[in-house]
């Protein structure tokens, strides 16, 4: 039994909600860099530079890379042979994430109720999702997660009939709908299977995955690749202008499903991508 | 690309001589809102009430910055998501609105709109608003400071970067750029 307090787990939070706003998620520079000597058309080219400059400034200067400083995601990977002390663990997570808003200048972008919409004025609670794992480890991954590109996300149950064509057609249909107002180039998160509550998290789980980093499985690494070139043919290209690059990403998570069922998901996230880690 | 420097408050000439995918940069003064201030102005119109501002020749943002570290004139300042925004745009043009700032695209309704009074739509790059923050050089809240990040504000901007998404001939950069490098059939 390995014991964590819950102030290691605060601090460490705190520190990291700053980090990932100026910071943009590692390799996303140079992943930006590549697709600018890909890139065709002049307005995307143009957005592309824009963003390189922004995300050196806001590097530099400690300025958020992007307003939309998001809701807090935290996925939570507990060791079962790890016990938290001095606290709740969800309180922790919570005071780390109202400290970094706060003591970052970070906006505060959540309310308390749908239809009250009065702002909790610290950016709290965050999305808070726990998995327990083996082991005596507690890993905590942070999204700061934007409204722009959630705003525009699906979930469908189709039908096993609908098969791979039906899913892939969702997917692509989905980011012809909505993929211009995500803040393209994209990040796609697609989760396919599970149950209606599951497949949701596993599209949010894909965009948590390292850049370029496959699927295990060969069949779905190559419906990742398949899925990227067949996006980036629709020519949306950056901020929709029309160009060669929309998708910088496409991941897939799966899970096991109902003999009737064929749910899938498809979560956006935007080139300004804030995600960092924990490991106590 | 052609690059056109524009300062506010704009004349009927210049916005008529924006072209879809041109690159302009915008000086002067410009005011930022979004949701919640748009309901108040419409809700100001409706009873006859005065705006916090003239709206005519103007532009209007559409911004929630975060909070300035002290010393600093704005935070991060990026557009925010302008479809939101669709409902409230014709009765601001009929008052002499030219342009307005944000991402995304608009409603075919915002598009007529834009050529039935002769203004514009200006793209600012969604994620760049640390960038954009070093192009304003003031920022003042005129309005709804109760708002919070969401208050109306009057900032001076200095080549303040967009690209023009909807001229005053309807066209729209997201229906052109889409039809020019696709693919695959729409
Ligand atoms: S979609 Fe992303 S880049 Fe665009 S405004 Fe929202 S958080 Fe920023």
């Amino acid at each position: 039994m390995r014991i964590i307090n819950v102030k290691d787990i605060e601090e460490a939070v705190s520190k990291v909600c700053m980090e990932i706003n100026y910071n943009l998620r590692e390799g996303m520079e140079k992943i930006i860099e590549e697709v600018l000597q890909k890139e065709e058309s002049e307005s995307g080219k143009e957005v592309l530079r824009q963003i390189l400059e922004n995300i050196a400034i806001a590097r530099d200067e400690k300025i958020p890379a992007c307003q939309d400083t998001g809701v807090c995601i935290a996925y939570v990977e507990l060791g079962q042979d790890v016990r938290i002390e001095g606290g709740f663990l969800y309180d922790a997570i919570n005071k780390g994430v109202a400290n970094g808003y706060v003591k970052g200048y970070l906006r505060k972008s959540v309310v308390r109720d749908p239809f009250n919409r009065i702002n909790t004025k610290d950016n709290t609670p965050a999305m808070i999702h726990v998995e327990l794992i083996p082991g005596d480890k507690l890993r905590i991954k942070l999204m700061a997660k934007g409204a722009g590109s959630e705003n525009m996300c699906k979930l469908a149950m189709l039908t096993p009939a609908d098969g791979l064509e039906g899913v892939k057609r969702f997917v692509i249909d989905t980011v012809k709908e909505g993929g211009i107002n995500a803040c393209p180039p994209l990040i796609i998160g697609v989760g396919i299977g599970g149950t209606f509550d599951m497949v949701g998290w596993l599209a949010k789980k894909a965009l948590f995955r390292g850049m370029n980093v496959r699927n295990k499985d060969e069949f779905y690494a190559k419906l990742e690749l398949e899925l990227i070139k067949e996006i980036n043919d629709l020519g949306i290209g950056p901020m929709g202008f029309g160009g060669r690059v929309t998708a910088l990403d496409v991941r897939i998570e799966v899970a096991p499903c109902h003999i009737a069922s064929l749910p899938v998901a498809v979560n956006f996230e935007c080139h300004a991508h804030r995600v960092g880690e924990i490991i106590l | 690309m052609r690059i056109i420097k524009i300062t506010t408050p704009l004349n009927d000439d210049v916005v008529k001589s924006l072209r879809v995918g041109d690159k302009v940069e915008i000086n002067g003064v410009i005011y930022t809102a979004r949701d919640a201030a748009h309901k108040r102005f419409i809700d100001a119109i409706n009873k006859g009430e005065k705006l916090p501002f003239d709206p005519k020749g103007q532009i209007i943002y559409y911004v929630g910055p975060t909070p300035p570290r002290p010393g600093m004139i704005i935070g991060s300042a990026g557009p925010t998501s302008s479809y939101r925004m669709d409902v409230f745009l014709e009765p601001l043009l009929k008052l002499g609105l030219k342009g307005t700032i944000g991402k995304g695209y608009r409603s075919q309704a915002a598009i007529d709109a834009m050529v039935k009074y002769g203004a514009v739509y200006f793209v600012a790059v969604g994620g760049a608003g640390a960038l954009i923050s070093k192009r304003i050089k003031k920022a003042e809240i005129i309005a709804y400071e109760d708002l919070g990040t969401e208050a109306v504000n009057k900032l001076e901007v200095e080549s303040f970067p967009v690209i023009v998404a909807n001229d005053t001939l309807g066209n729209d950069i997201f229906k052109l750029g889409v039809q020019r490098y696709s693919r695959v059939k729409y």
